[in-house]
């Protein structure tokens, strides 16, 4: 309940001024001062993965850390992805495989599949399933999400394959 | 004129199509709206003190110091909310002599369980809210907690609730006469003892409700995460006396609910009375913590049972004993017994036996409250059944698949009744079963076992057959006096650009309700689907209807949205048959546009035909009126249940030094009827799987002896994960009912209900070598090496 503290951080490509309490993890921050609700909360610990967001550019839990701490940082919750088209193949692959039902867990597993494919461009369904393990889903049962995830990686070598093909020789 | 129904052949076939949710996209952009979600100007938010004690008296409540703290707007306790809501009692009048203690948003003078919200602070902030609600001090004093189950049965045992003569909430016995003397002259016999550990539903989302009370227009908005708004719409109504039609429950987005989120909790009575003492909104979304404290549990039975058999293995008889510890009250309005009274009626319900005996008691402790949660009692049912099955195909020397051969009821002797009196319209389990068989290469996996054990590798297999409930009529809770509807209705528009507006009383949480609806009115309208918007899950907007639950969504709703759309189809030809100066009866609709049914040749277009009836009627004749909406309720006749059917395969591996089990696939062969989107339909076996797999290896709230849970948190209480989990290969029998023109049953529980079962099944197998045998879930490891000898 101690005084407001003035942030200055850039969330999907915006800089933001805002004053938080100290207390207020960055997970409220994004729902409640920023209106940004495809950040969810389902245990507010770290177990979970409904709250990842790109931070600096990797996958962290926004309620393990306090908003203070963004201080300076560069985020990128589901919606600034989705605006700037950067998980629109995890997106719409997603979509096809019935990947998601009621759709909870969605944003964290995206931005964890996001975070698995920047770090490893073709992982197996283990190391697919391995990744995904901070990340409950109860609804699908993960094989959709696994799946969802594996073509999306081979789409993507597909498509680096074929354009390193058509580079002139 | 009706094409035959799953021919994907014609324009607009969409029934027995993968198509996928239109509405998902909205959740991939992180667009979900959730009540969690929401916002209204002047909200406040509710914290609620809860009792660390299983059993208490509330002696007295200060609260001054929490009503001075910064942000505080109301403090409320038990009498402050009995004064608005009157109380509830978790009985149905069909379980004869069936009682419990009636229930209030807050308790007044006892606390029944650890975690009992007692006292309601309101304050700008949750955190606020939670500041305050330590300031408040409650003086309770102990009384004595009942745990465990066999202390609550016993004569002068002490009660959990003091407001009930004793601890036995219900009981109920089925027998069908001679069953010693079967038993008696059988050849085999085998028993086992089952316990079955409680466990939760864990939805990612917990519970949220907002209420928003207008003192204006004595309104009352409640934006509720329950998949039945109709249900609360009717509760918030008669509990706190404010007309029906002034009450709008709206379900938005919802984060999983698996039949938990259909229940009574204190807390959101609580809520509507809070906004109605503050006249402003009233927001409280549970937190994890409080989500395991409050939210209802499941399971918690044991359960004896034996089966007999004769010589070459048929069964002749069950004989079955079920306990069921329910906390300590009933759960409105459902109420907490459904899950043992389908316990002991689903027990051998594939096989083909008619002596049966079962006996249930349904008791209460000072637990929070079990109730209906997907499958309910099925897995119960099925894991005893399918084990002594096993057990039994030992004894007699039949390999377990060829004792099910044996002894499954055979597809060609439908309809026929179980023993427990179920009514069997057709299924189709021998067909599942060679079709499982074959799918997971029965014969091929038992030898690469036979292999395996010789390199020290223990490997299982287990299979379950299955029997699920689906499409209950009045029989489940309307009878018992429940204002619960077994109906569904849809009003279903041609708007004035042509496009189709279904509002139905299906609800959706994901698993695809709103999609096939939509698949089916225009499957059965004649319109591409993308020009069909579904709208549910609002009561100011929607029919009255049941909504979904017990798997009712397809069979129920799916039913409801196609005869709605053949009757706005005959409005539509009609007008159009009078503009055409045609006859409606050579006319169809195909792709939204009016053709001659017999050439194809195109007449005249949906939209046109809307543009005309809705703004230049004057050109229709006189006699025609012009509907273009209908409005249509369908509730189920005949069979009072669409049963569903099917077989599951678990494949494991078990090491025998840390007893941790790997899955290593899984097979579930299923008969919902007809399929509507078999995407969808695999996608919601695969989830039941894993939530019955979750119980069988991982889930289980835990308590001490003082009924404290001691594993209420996301880091304790597992939940299966994806490293954990195996593919799982889904295959369809299709067997339509013939109770409804689309011949759909349900298939959310099917997954749930024999995964559990087909595991436990895997793991004894594995174990078999050693002698040993496990009959409790979930099989930990430590309980693995306790049944191995080991520890
Ligand atoms: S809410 Fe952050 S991990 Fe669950
Ligand atoms: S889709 Fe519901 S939790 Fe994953």
């Amino acid at each position: 309940m101690s005084a407001h503290l003035p942030i200055t951080l850039s969330v999907n490509g915006e800089e933001l001024t805002r004053r938080v309490e100290p207390r207020e993890t960055l997970a409220d921050f994004l729902r409640r001062d920023l209106g940004l609700t495809g950040t969810h909360a389902g245990c507010e610990m770290g177990a979970c993965g409904a709250c990842l967001v790109m931070l600096d550019g990797l996958p962290v839990h926004a309620c393990l850390i306090f908003a203070v701490q963004a201080a300076g940082a560069t985020i990128q919750t589901v919606e600034g992805l989705t605006e700037s088209a950067a998980i629109a193949d995890l997106q719409s692959v997603f979509h096809t495989r019935n990947a998601l039902q009621c759709g909870f867990c969605t944003p964290g597993m995206l931005v964890a599949a996001h975070g698995l494919l920047s770090r490893c461009a073709m992982p197996s369904r283990e190391e697919i399933r391995d990744a995904l393990s901070g990340n409950y889903c109860r609804c699908t049962g993960y094989e959709a999400i696994v799946d969802a995830i594996e073509t999306v990686a081979r789409r993507r070598a597909g498509e680096a394959a074929s354009s390193m093909a058509e580079e002139p020789a | 004129m009706n094409a035959p129904l799953g021919a994907l052949d014609r324009p607009n076939s969409y029934i027995g199509r993968s198509v996928s949710r239109p509405n998902a996209a909205r959740l991939l952009a992180g667009r979900g709206r959730y009540v969690t979600d929401l916002v209204l100007l002047r909200m406040l938010h509710v914290a609620f003190l809860r009792s660390p004690y299983a059993h208490a008296r509330i002696v007295s409540i200060d609260a001054e110091a929490a009503r001075a703290m910064p942000g505080v707007r109301l403090v409320a306790t038990g009498p402050d909310l009995a004064r608005l809501c009157t109380p509830w009692t978790g009985t149905l009048d069909h379980f004869k002599g069936m009682k419990s203690a009636p229930q209030l948003p807050l308790p007044i003078e006892e606390v029944l369980w650890s975690g009992q919200a007692v006292v309601a602070i309101v304050a700008e902030t949750r955190a606020q809210a939670e500041d305050a609600a330590e300031a408040v001090t409650v003086a309770f004093e102990e009384l004595p907690a009942v745990v465990e189950v066999d202390h609550a049965r016993a004569p002068g045992a002490d009660r959990a609730a003091l407001a009930v003569a004793d601890n036995l909430c219900f009981g109920s016995r089925l027998d069908t006469g001679g069953i010693d003397g079967v038993f008696a002259d059988a050849a085999h016999v085998v028993e086992e003892e089952f316990h079955f550990g409680r466990h939760t539903a864990v939805t990612l989302e917990p519970r949220a409700i907002l209420a928003d009370w207008d003192p204006s227009e004595g309104k009352l908005t409640v934006h509720h995460a329950t998949q039945t708004p109709y249900q609360f719409q009717d509760l918030y109504s008669r509990h706190y006396g404010i007309p029906e039609a002034s009450v709008r429950v709206v379900a938005p987005d919802i984060g999983g609910s698996f039949g938990m989120k259909l229940h009574v909790y204190p807390e959101d009575m609580a809520v509507v009375g809070l906004s109605m003492l503050c006249g402003r909104p009233v927001k409280y979304v549970a937190d994890r913590i409080e989500a395991f404290v409050s939210d209802i549990h499941a399971r918690d039975h044991r359960v004896r049972a034996r089966m007999a058999l004769d010589d070459d293995g048929t069964i002749l008889a069950m004989d079955v004993d079920d306990v069921t510890a329910i906390g300590a009250f009933s759960t409105y309005p459902r109420t907490s017994a459904v899950e043992g009274n389908q316990v002991i009626r689903l027990m051998g319900a594939p096989y083909r036996f008619h002596s049966y005996r079962a006996e249930l008691s349904v008791v209460f402790q000072n637990k929070v409250q079990t109730s209906q949660y997907r499958a309910v009692g099925h897995p119960i049912a099925c894991a005893v059944t399918e084990r002594l099955v096993d057990l039994a195909a030992a004894k007699v020397g039949l390999d377990p698949v060829a004792m099910r051969e044996r002894n499954l009821i055979a597809d060609d002797a439908y309809p026929c009744a179980s023993p427990t009196g179920y009514q069997f319209e057709a299924l189709s389990h021998q067909a599942s079963l060679a079709k499982l068989k074959a799918m997971m290469d029965y014969d091929g996996l038992r030898a690469e076992q036979a292999a395996l054990r010789q390199r020290g590798i223990h490997r299982g297999i287990g299979i379950a057959s299955f029997v699920e409930i689906s499409n209950p009529s009045p029989a489940f809770y309307g009878i018992g006096g429940a204002r619960i509807s077994a109906q569904d209705g849809a009003i279903l528009t041609v708007t004035p650009s042509g496009e189709v507006r279904c509002q139905i009383s299906v609800t959706e949480q994901g698993q695809g309700t709103e999609t096939i609806v939509g698949q089916v009115v225009a499957d059965q309208l004649g319109v591409p689907r993308e020009r069909v918007r579904v709208i549910t899950g609002d009561t100011e907007t929607t029919p009255h209807g049941g909504a979904t639950w017990a798997c009712r969504g397809a069979g129920i709703g799916g039913e409801t949205a196609l005869q709605a759309a053949r009757k706005l189809r005959g409005n539509v030809l009609a007008i159009a048959a009078s503009i055409l100066q045609a006859q409606a009866g050579e006319l169809d609709m195909r792709d939204g546009v009016v053709v001659d049914a017999a050439s194809g040749t195109e007449r005249v277009s949906l939209s046109e035909v809307a543009r005309i009836a809705y703004f230049r009627s004057d050109t229709l004749p006189r006699d025609l009126s012009a509907q273009l909406s209908v409005a249509h309720h369908h509730a189920p006749q005949g069979y009072p249940f669409a049963f569903t059917n099917g077989v599951q395969g678990c494949h494991v591996e078990l090491d025998v030094e840390t007893g941790f089990v790997k899955i290593l696939k899984h097979w579930v062969v299923e008969d919902c009827g007809r399929i509507i989107n078999p995407l969808l339909v695999d996608e919601q076996v695969r989830g039941g799987v894993v939530q019955g797999l979750g119980a069988a290896f991982f889930e289980e709230c835990r308590y001490d002896e003082n009924g404290q849970l001691t594993n209420g948190s996301l880091a304790d209480y597992l939940v299966p994960m994806a490293c954990e989990m195996p593919d799982i290969v889904v295959g369809h029998i299709e067997t339509p009912t013939a109770d409804t023109e689309l011949g759909a049953k349900g298939c959310g529980e099917a997954g749930t209900a024999a995964a559990s079962a087909a595991a436990l099944n895997a793991v004894n197998d594995a174990m078999s070598p050693f002698g040993a045998r496990i009959a409790q879930i979930p099989m930990t490891p430590a309980r693995l090496l306790k049944a191995l000898g080991t520890i």
